[in-house]
């Protein structure tokens, strides 16, 4: 399947966070990798979206949106960084 | 967050930096000011938008659709255009198969109205930043490389810093499959001969114009690593196109001596 990138996730990440999640740093469970989610690789369907690690493929996050809800699991994120100004 | 802020130490310039860089964003309506054909395939979309902070150059906006039965359809385009004000500018490229972009490129006429949310990203954001230039801190020179539809944030970039006159060097390498297919030509064309000059690289890949001195063909990492800032000079990287470019070329500038954390890039998908 076509992937995207993780700059594709800013406007679904919106609804669940008061900031841009996009240039958050996370830290991969699978291989211990931290990136901004802006790098990760984005995999969208009409069941919903997939967010893989970009160094080991790990699926760091789904998400899946209807008109009435919006749900996201981040079970394969361990921690994320903000950085304050 | 740019590089340069996040790598600021001095306690003035951390403060400077806690002024928001992009404002937050939120669902809008946007009302049609004006289209135009911008390539044969690809339509220039003026929005006024009620409420619209402003943006960076670099962010894009989701699209949605609503269906009279109620089915949505979002979609996400990179914005064209920078800076304060209620005037948000798109091209959009049309895909045959697309639900959102054949309607963007052929129905939508000034006057119709779009359900906008943005400004979204700011990941891939450029800015001019005065105070930066003053000290002479990051004087880091830009590479922009796109790929057919995605010079459009790379281009909010190159005119935000053609606007600015800011002083840091730009380039930009641009592929695209022929002279009709350039966007924003007339304004690259400008921006190529202004006073803080924006240097440009054109690769075409399947009709070069008249006389041009290489025959038309995708771009390698030969013309790469001719047509870019020099991994030496420590450019800061923007890459923009389509997943199998922006792949291709962000590997080969890793192998070139790039540091990979100086490459930003966005895909959008497409072959």
């Amino acid at each position: 399947m076509q992937h995207v990138d993780g700059n594709a996730l800013a406007g679904p990440l919106a609804e669940f966070f008061s900031f841009d999640a996009t240039t958050a740093t996370a830290r991969c469970n699978g291989c211990g990798a931290l990136g901004e989610l802006a790098r990760a690789m984005v995999y969208r369907s009409g069941a919903g979206t997939v967010v893989r690690c970009s160094t080991c493929d790990h699926v760091l996050a789904t998400l899946v949106e209807t008109t009435d809800r919006a749900w996201i699991g981040l079970s394969g994120i361990s921690a994320i960084e903000v950085r304050r100004g | 967050m740019s590089e340069a802020t996040a790598q600021t130490t001095s306690p003035a310039a951390a403060s400077a930096a806690a002024v928001p860089a992009v404002p937050r964003s939120g669902w809008h309506v946007a009302t049609v000011a004006s289209t135009r054909r911008e390539t044969p395939n690809a339509s220039r979309i003026e929005l006024e938008v009620d409420g619209w902070p402003g943006n960076a150059a670099g962010q894009h906006l989701d699209v949605r659709l609503t269906a009279p039965d109620g089915y949505t359809a979002t979609r996400s385009y990179s914005i064209a255009s920078s800076g304060a004000g209620t005037r948000v500018t798109l091209a959009v490229d049309r895909l045959p198969d697309g639900e959102v972009s054949p309607y963007l490129v052929d129905d939508v006429r000034a006057g119709d109205m779009l359900e906008v949310h943005g400004p979204l990203g700011a990941f891939f954001v450029w800015a001019p930043d005065a105070a930066h230039a003053a000290a002479a801190v990051d004087a880091r020179p830009v590479q922009l490389i796109a790929g057919g539809s995605g010079v459009v944030p790379l281009y909010a970039m190159a005119e935000a810093h053609g606007v600015a006159q800011d002083p840091t060097r730009f380039r930009l390498l641009y592929s695209v499959r022929s002279p009709d297919d350039v966007y924003f030509a007339d304004e690259l064309r400008r921006l190529a001969e202004a006073s803080a000059p924006l240097q440009l690289d054109l690769v075409y890949t399947r009709r070069a114009p008249d006389g041009w001195r290489t025959p038309p063909a995708r771009i390698t990492r030969e013309v790469l690593e001719s047509a870019v800032i020099p991994a030496a000079e420590r450019p800061r990287v923007f890459v923009c196109g389509s997943t199998g470019f922006v792949e291709r070329v962000a590997d080969w500038l890793v192998e070139l001596g790039h540091d990979a954390r100086s490459i930003r890039t966005e895909r959008y998908g497409g072959t």
